[in-house]
């Protein structure tokens, strides 16, 4: 059964930005097709008509007022930041 | 040792003049001092701070002066939050407090260390932190539990009076079961997640690791309430979870459900779990067996739903704003890529990937939409039993604690551990696990934990049950 999942591992790691090894795309592509297996448990039962549910407690249209309050300094937003440059996050060049 | 004590025995004995609240500190920076080499509870403590906090203690306050260790994805102003991974362990620290632990200081209590998890919650064995071995404190060959391994094996261990966790499909209880202590999942939106590391955003909730049910019933009290910055937070009434302490369980209905006798349980849990039950009865109880048809969706539906979720909320991790940045990188795209790569471990990995999958396109409906669906039958199932008992009753892990490296290379086989606590997650709804005595493996007497599940903000009755058992079994 676990071979009817065939992941494309590559593109599944290049969505979610992860530069994988080798060895890891094997891996992690036969342990996903084995899970995905598992979870094909869901597909036992008929949901067609059944209702999805996002959050078990539901809470809509959460608002606050449009009103300015304090919030981090410049100091305390770049303090983690792993480069600096002038006060600012510095990144590699992204245009040419 | 007051780190062996209770909050409400240190409470008296402050209020009283007997000790102070810098005694406690102390106290517990010599015990991590001591034995947090063997146990590898806490990654990091700060014993100058929780001094400094310690000595302006107001103890007027219902948490004066008690320290409470914080798993290591709660934000604590100036310290770490490392999560367990290698991509926050380089020198980030918290520009500020998560809005549980400013509820904790307004009651007057300490943060006091922070304690080792599974790498961003993912796991049930602490194995997954990047960042050491935490091992259990009844027998040190084996786990804790997982992800707030830490927490659970703090308390337990007594290197900590009480603790905080996070638990999105079992990760409070279950370590607290497996360490034999006392650990509670309040429902989804009693207590605010701002400041909490997100894992999968509709799951997770913060809640206390203690050594008593009262102790728990106390730090509820101040970690419950509506907050402004959480859009999940709920606005609803917080009772005095102490009140209902003490008060008989007499025609109380409790429910077992027949699906949760699955194969595979531990001979000695499931007798400890009778026996439980048996006591409970005795204190005039009704106990009746109830289903929950859908069980068996449980766990495959927490693993699209939870990896989902996870693989949008560590997109944040992009080594820019904080975090691990690769030295490597030529790149912007190389830039994230080996960030992450670098900085992420095995399971992290594996959920992010398995996440990103069944969110992607071709398969965002045969999974995600599929599971969504699965959850609200889950939800439904809960709706029904609860119409004809007021709890129910299960063991809270299927098995003991394993030995270290047991699971290592079978991450499905450590995902059907979560069987009894996922569902819980899953319909948000509150619950408890506490010890219900121990069973003899390889020479050594193991805790088990029961678990007792509530209607959606009925924490108040899943604390009356879990004290009066407490109480009658001494």
């Amino acid at each position: 059964m676990a071979a009817e999942h065939q992941i494309d591992i590559h593109h599944v790691a290049t969505l979610a930005r992860l530069a994988l090894t080798e060895e890891e795309s094997v891996h992690y592509g036969s342990q996903l097709a084995g899970i995905l297996n598992y979870i094909d448990t869901l597909t036992r039962y008929d949901l067609g008509e059944v209702e999805p549910t996002a959050h078990a407690m539901p809470v809509y249209d959460v608002l606050r007022a449009d009103v300015a309050t304090p919030g981090f300094t410049q100091e305390e937003a770049l303090s983690n930041a792993p480069k600096r440059f002038a006060d600012q996050i510095q990144i590699p060049k992204v245009i040419e | 040792m007051l780190a062996s004590s209770s909050i409400s025995t240190l409470r008296r004995q402050l209020v009283a003049g007997e000790i102070t609240s810098r005694d406690i500190v102390l106290d517990l920076a010599a015990a991590a001092e001591s034995r947090n080499s063997d146990l590898g509870a806490y990654l990091s403590w700060d014993v100058e701070s929780a001094l400094a906090e310690a000595d302006k203690a107001d103890l007027s306050r219902p948490l004066g002066g008690i320290p409470i260790a914080i798993k290591d994805n709660i934000n604590v102003t100036g310290q770490p939050c490392t999560c367990g991974s290698k991509i926050l362990s380089e020198n980030y620290r918290s520009p500020y407090d998560a809005s549980a632990i400013r509820s904790l200081r307004v009651g007057g209590a300490i943060p006091f260390g922070r304690l080792n998890m599974d790498e961003f919650a993912m796991g049930s064995s602490t194995e997954n932190s990047a960042l050491g071995v935490t091992r259990n404190p009844r027998d040190l060959e084996r786990v804790p539990g997982g992800s707030s391994g830490g927490s659970a094996a703090a308390v337990a261990g007594n290197l900590a009076v009480a603790a905080l966790g996070s638990d999105t499909g079992g990760s409070i209880r279950q370590p607290a079961a497996l360490c034999g202590c006392v650990g509670m999942k309040p429902t989804y939106g009693r207590v605010s997640r701002f400041g909490l590391v997100a894992f999968a955003s509709s799951l997770d909730q913060i809640g206390p690791v203690t050594k008593t049910v009262g102790d728990a019933a106390l730090l509820l009290n101040h970690l419950c309430g509506h907050d402004p910055r959480d859009s999940t937070s709920l606005k609803v009434d917080v009772p005095d979870f102490t009140a209902s302490l003490g008060r008989d369980i007499k025609g109380l209905r409790i429910g077992l459900p027949k699906e949760y006798d699955i194969s595979g349980i531990h001979t000695g849990v499931s007798a400890r779990t009778k026996a439980a039950i048996a006591q409970l009865e005795s204190l005039g109880a009704i106990v009746e067996e109830i289903s929950l048809p859908h069980t068996e969706l449980g766990v495959a539906t927490y693993y699209v739903l939870a990896p989902a979720e996870a693989s949008a909320n560590l997109a944040r991790f992009d080594g820019v704003r904080y975090g691990h940045r690769s030295a490597a990188a030529g790149d912007l795209m190389e830039h994230y890529q080996l960030s992450r790569e670098e900085g992420f471990g095995p399971e992290v990995k594996r959920r992010i990937l398995l996440g990103t999958y069944v969110l992607s396109s071709g398969y965002y409906d045969a999974y995600y939409i599929r599971a969504q669906k699965a959850r609200t039958l889950i939800r439904n199932d809960f709706t029904e039993a609860f119409k004809k008992v007021d709890v129910i009753v299960s063991p809270t892990s299927p098995t003991p604690a394993h030995k270290l490296g047991e699971l290592k290379d079978n991450p499905l086989a450590a995902y059907l551990e979560d069987v009894f606590t996922i569902p819980v997650n899953l319909a948000g709804l509150p619950g408890i696990s506490l010890p219900c005595g121990d069973v003899e493996v390889d020479g050594k007497a193991l805790p088990v934990g029961l678990q007792i599940i509530g209607k959606a903000l009925d924490e108040a009755t899943v604390l009356q049950v879990a004290h009066a058992y407490e109480q009658a079994r001494g």
